[in-house]
């Protein structure tokens, strides 16, 4: 059952692009996620609510119609502006939604774990003479990190399983390669299952890393 | 400049009745595999929480595999993996197996069983040791504790956790149109497939926002009258 059919290597190739695609909207991700995140905190009101509006309607639309909609209008709007046709990279557009979706969660998160760093930390880097930077930098994000990681990594695991529906709008990840496996070989179910085993033991891999992640954030803490 | 709204106007006007087909569709796949899914849920998560490790493994084993893979695997692991084996074919399930709808169906539901799982386990185990305790000394068996007291209290307590599942699974049923089921999203694709613009993708987009703001608020409503002895 489990023979690939030579497919072995294209399956591994597509490997490789999942988890290019899967890290790069993790970077953009959390990048926006804490620029949400300070938005939302923002003193000025017209910061935080329409971030504060987006991100809850960004939250109630399909992790697969945000990514439709991107690559389908970033290639209209793209065109519209080059004037004659211009197709994005599926790869940019799946960036580009995946790290939407990631962001319009993290940035709830970030939020949450920038309040509970507790006040007196704060007041004490300003009294030190840090800078507003300073401040951001050694003090407040090291500690609300601490706090964001375990939500963090369930938003990983979504991202990493959603990662697969890129495969629709064309990009050669480890999804499209099994279904172009599939039709060639008549043995789609040795491929799906193939490519189940594969996200399953991807996504078993990141527990103890992010495990080992929560540790090292954590290694400031007393423990009982 | 305010060209966008006569061309949702016109959208809305041309393809309300294709919408309207949509969504129904994608409303009847969410409420079908959310009840369907919650009743396999409640015999896995009293599974789960077995001391035994026959029952327990198993269900353990069933969370993991569909919590840990991709929906849009699972779902083409159904529809087109399963026909590969004539046992399948010719077995009693084919013709249900068969049509991309009641296949869907089944994937959502087994799907979302697996995460309604987890979540009431954690109720289970959240229960206060005092009210399982009580049910005993009131000469309760462990069946009926389970059924009145546990199960009831385990539900209300993670009625917040399950309304975020239900929403998930939702959005789920997006998915579904890749295998030519014309829900939501795929009314939206193929319009948006035949005008070459992604209008009716993001006019779709707003009708699942005010979906999931439907959803939760239900969840809000059931909540209230659950744990009516909380509200103070």
């Amino acid at each position: 059952m489990f023979d690939l059919h030579g497919y072995g290597e294209q399956l591994l190739l597509g490997v490789i692009v999942t988890l290019e695609l899967a890290f790069v909207s993790l970077f953009f991700g959390v990048l926006f996620g804490i620029l949400g995140a300070s938005a939302k905190l923002s003193s000025s009101r017209a910061l935080s609510v329409p971030v504060s509006i987006f991100t809850n309607l960004m939250r109630g639309v399909p992790e697969f119609v945000i990514i439709l909609v991107s690559y389908f209008g970033l290639t209209n709007l793209l065109t519209s502006i080059a004037g004659s046709y211009v197709e994005i990279d599926p790869f940019v557009a799946g960036v580009f939604a995946l790290s939407l979706v990631f962001s319009s969660y993290a940035s709830e998160n970030f939020r949450g774990a920038f309040l509970a760093v507790p006040k007196g930390q704060l007041e004490a880097a300003r009294a030190y003479g840090m800078s507003r930077p300073q401040i951001f930098l050694r003090i407040h994000l090291p500690q609300a990190w601490r706090f964001a990681l375990p939500s963090l990594n369930n938003q990983w695991q979504s991202l990493l399983k959603d990662t697969s529906l890129i495969s629709v709008i064309g990009l050669e990840d480890l999804m499209r390669k099994a279904m172009i496996a599939s039709q060639v070989t008549k043995n789609p179910f040795t491929f799906y299952v193939a490519t189940a085993v594969v996200y399953f033991v991807l996504l078993a891999i990141s527990v103890p890393l992010f495990r080992a992640l929560e540790k090292r954030a954590n290694r400031g803490v007393r423990r009982n | 400049m305010f060209s966008w709204i006569t061309d949702y106007s016109d959208l809305v006007t041309d393809n309300w009745q294709g919408y309207a087909d949509g969504l129904w569709i994608t409303v009847q796949l969410m409420v079908i595999s959310t009840v369907a899914g919650f009743l396999l849920a409640i015999p896995l998560s009293l599974a789960r929480v077995s001391s035994n490790p026959l029952f327990a493994w198993p269900a353990f084993a069933y969370s993991a595999a569909f919590r840990g893979t991709p929906l849009l695997v699972q779902i083409f692991l159904f529809y087109y993996g399963l026909p590969q084996f004539d046992a399948v074919r010719n077995s009693i399930f084919w013709p249900f197996l068969r049509d991309a709808v009641p296949c869907a169906l089944v994937v959502l539901s087994f799907n979302l069983a697996a995460y309604f799982a987890e979540v009431l386990r954690g109720g289970i185990m959240a229960v206060p040791e005092g009210e399982k305790e009580a049910a005993r000394s009131l000469g309760m068996t462990p069946a009926l504790t389970y059924r009145r007291i546990i199960m009831p209290r385990a539900i209300g307590i993670m009625l917040p956790s399950l309304s975020n599942e239900v929403v998930q699974q939702l959005k789920g049923t997006a998915l579904v149109s890749t295998i030519t089921v014309l829900d939501m999203t795929g009314v939206a694709r193929r319009l948006a497939a035949k005008s070459y613009t992604s209008e009716p993708l993001i006019l779709a987009g707003i009708l699942y926002i005010i979906l999931t703001y439907l959803v939760s608020r239900l969840f809000k409503v059931f909540e209230r009258h659950l744990n009516a002895y909380q509200i103070r």
